[in-house]
């Protein structure tokens, strides 16, 4: 499958070896002052403007939709100067308001922007999400960017190919993003450097649009490039009527050239990896890094039993960071605050699985709990059916749509040394904030969290409903 | 953009697998604008630490970093190499690094090279003992002498090695290819 994408997007080969890799689509957020900026500075035009769509996500406040209370004045200003960019460009914005506004990585999928087959960038790491629905999409660096805007094309060394397959089938209260914690676990966060991983088997197949979602958007936290899940009819479910799909006579034209985008039966791949996860645990994570999991009924584990000495060091510097003591079970690990949220974990199909475990109990009194939808259409649809009340009832704060604890670039931070039950992607030291820990997991799990003020095994707490 | 030809300097050596670009320039500074001034936001949460090696010299003044595999995993930001950059940095020696970065530094004048583990960890114990050492990077000739004197060479796309060595950048070179993306338009079914 990647195969067939990459070759019908090769525009020309450089003496290196690598190819101009033409770009359908650009999606582009509130970070992108620095690439308009060179187009400014070598008086450059954008060359497709219909060719990009442009959202606000990461400066902008997710207590209210007004600019004007972002405290600090840079940040203002790059949600301000990104309005001016695109306009002065031509390019389509949903803008703040707007109930198409949401996290890149959400409206993308949801507004049918994403389409199989196409190539779509963003100077976003997790632009891996897309791939979801068979699209190849990739991260890049924001000088690329602004030469997609120029060109519409950018240089990539060809990738290597790499199948994660899936057996196995999810218990109760086991989730998507248990199980691509579950594949770094394995594979190591620099298990796919290189790489485009194509996940496929039983498990995927089973996955919901919005479960593939997660699995893709997390490849990059096993150093791929890209992560893909071959359409199938959930795809085309999924897609059908969506306001940028195709509709009509050329909907059916669209299906059948996207039902014949999957891998031949027997296509080759450089690496491929197998994973059972039948029996498969609620997973989150102990260290600094989304390769540190561990079942959540499991123990914190101990570095000494490490074999890699670089491992054991980097091991031991994370559970320091982490105020944690090997052994300790993970059910004890007390929590202050809980996130729901990020494009890892915000949609709708998230929300309502933690809305399961929130109904008729209270977050405990000592922890901080907020929903952040992805995206206004999200918000809009959980209020639709109830969900907010649940949340809201709980104790929960229910915020608007945005980046917002994930990242923290919009003013939301975990206070120094607090611990947060988190849905999105990055354990990474200071992420939440300086000295705030993290733990991954998902939204099942996180909601579970919130009730219990600690990590907790959200399957017991199903099972005494 | 500096040309890159020979680089001989001390290093700062940050032995630790997965240093993510998270680490190298916290997510609240990506706003900062591009000044030339985004060094003093280099490593920001771990140069609190007063004994951070970046805190003092020769870590200070040095030019190329020495780090664990997968260095500069994580997030897309560019901002990471120009706060190395800004800083005084030239190139960065690790086993691995994270994909965007490569091809960000790369983009921006910063030279990072892929070392063979062992060799690395070699690398690194030099400069455990002693930190003022300096590691000679030659571009034109590939290679880089470890402070005892042991030559690696070490591979590099022709493209980027002559960006760097003439300060080029690619968008001028994508630039001039814009007829061949012309014709590929035209000859592209319609989608
Ligand atoms: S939600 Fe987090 S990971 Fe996703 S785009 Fe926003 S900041 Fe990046």
């Amino acid at each position: 499958m990647f195969d067939k994408i990459w070759s019908r997007h090769s525009v020309a080969t450089r003496s290196d070896g690598q190819v101009l890799v033409y770009v359908d689509h650009l999606l582009i957020h509130d970070g992108y002052a620095p690439a308009f900026d060179v187009l400014r500075e070598r008086g450059l035009r954008v060359r497709h403007p219909e060719r990009s769509t442009a959202v606000p996500d990461h400066y902008i406040p997710t207590t209210s939709r007004d600019l004007g209370s972002i405290a600090d004045p840079e940040k203002r200003a790059m949600v301000m100067s990104m309005k001016r960019d695109v306009e002065e460009h031509g390019i389509q914005l949903f803008p703040l308001g707007d109930p198409r506004q949401g996290i890149v990585h959400v409206v993308g999928p949801e507004q049918g922007i994403t389409q199989p087959g196409i190539v779509l960038v963003c100077a976003d790491s997790h632009t891996s999400t897309h791939g979801a629905l068979g699209a190849l999409a990739f991260g890049v660096g924001m000088t690329e960017a602004a030469q997609i805007l120029a060109c519409q094309a950018i240089w990539q060394r060809r990738p290597k190919s790499m199948r994660i397959w899936i057996d196995g089938q999810r218990g109760p209260g086991v989730t998507a993003k248990d199980i691509i914690l579950a594949v770094i676990g394995r594979i190591g966060a620099s298990g796919a450097i290189g790489h485009v991983i194509e996940y496929a088997g039983p498990a995927i197949a089973a996955l919901s649009v919005e479960g593939r979602l997660t699995v893709c958007n997390m490849s990059i936290e096993a150093g791929a490039r890209a992560g893909l899940v071959a359409p199938d009819d959930t795809t085309f479910a999924y897609l059908k009527d969506r306001p940028f799909a195709p509709s009509g006579a050329a909907w059916d034209a669209a299906v059948a050239q996207w039902r014949a985008l999957p891998s031949d039966p027997g296509a080759a791949f450089d690496r491929e990896v197998r994973i059972d996860i039948s029996g498969l645990a609620p997973m989150v994570t102990w260290g600094t890094s989304p390769q540190d999991v561990a079942p959540v009924d499991g123990v914190v584990p101990d570095p000494d039993t490490m074999t890699d000495p670089a491992q054991r060091e980097r091991a031991r510097g994370a559970l320091g960071y982490m105020g944690l003591v090997p052994g300790m079970a993970m059910g004890e690990i007390s929590i202050d605050r809980v996130f729901i949220g990020s494009c890892t974990n915000s949609r709708i199909e998230d929300l309502r699985g933690a809305a399961v475990v929130v109904a008729g109990r209270k977050v405990h009194p000592k922890v901080e709990a907020w929903v952040v939808p992805g995206s206004t259409q999200v918000k809009l649809q959980a209020e639709a059916e109830g969900l907010d009340r649940t949340f809201k009832d709980a104790g929960f704060a229910w915020h608007e749509a945005g980046c917002s604890l994930c990242l923290g670039t919009n003013g939301d931070l975990v206070p120094p040394g607090q611990r947060c039950a988190s849905t999105s992607n990055r354990n990474f030291v200071g992420r939440q904030g300086p000295g705030a820990r993290t733990h991954l997991m998902s939204p099942m799990s996180a909601a579970a969290a919130a009730i219990e003020g600690r990590l907790a095994d959200v399957r017991t707490m199903m099972e005494r409903r | 953009m500096d040309r890159f030809t020979v680089l001989e300097a001390p290093a700062l050596a940050l032995p630790a697998a997965n240093i993510d670009t998270d680490q190298i320039i916290p997510g609240r500074f990506l706003q900062k604008p591009r000044d030339g001034s985004l060094g003093r936001y280099l490593f920001h949460d771990l140069r609190q630490r007063p004994d951070f090696p970046l805190n003092r010299p020769p870590g200070r003044d040095a030019r190329i970093v020495v780090a664990g595999p997968n260095f500069a995993c994580g997030s897309s930001r560019e901002n990471a190499v120009w706060a190395l950059y800004d800083h005084g940095f030239r190139a960065a020696l690790a086993p691995s690094f994270g994909d965007i970065f490569f091809g960000n530094a790369l983009k921006n004048g910063f030279l990072p090279i892929a070392m063979p583990p062992a060799l690395n960890a070699r690398l690194l114990g030099q400069l455990a003992g002693r930190p003022e050492l300096a590691i000679r990077i030659d571009l034109p000739a590939q290679t880089v002498t470890l402070p005892d004197g042991v030559i690696h060479g070490f591979a590099i796309d022709s493209f980027a090695k002559d960006c760097l060595i003439n300060g080029l950048d690619e968008l001028d070179y994508t630039l001039s290819r814009m007829p061949e993306i012309a014709a590929f338009e035209r000859q592209r079914p319609a989608s």
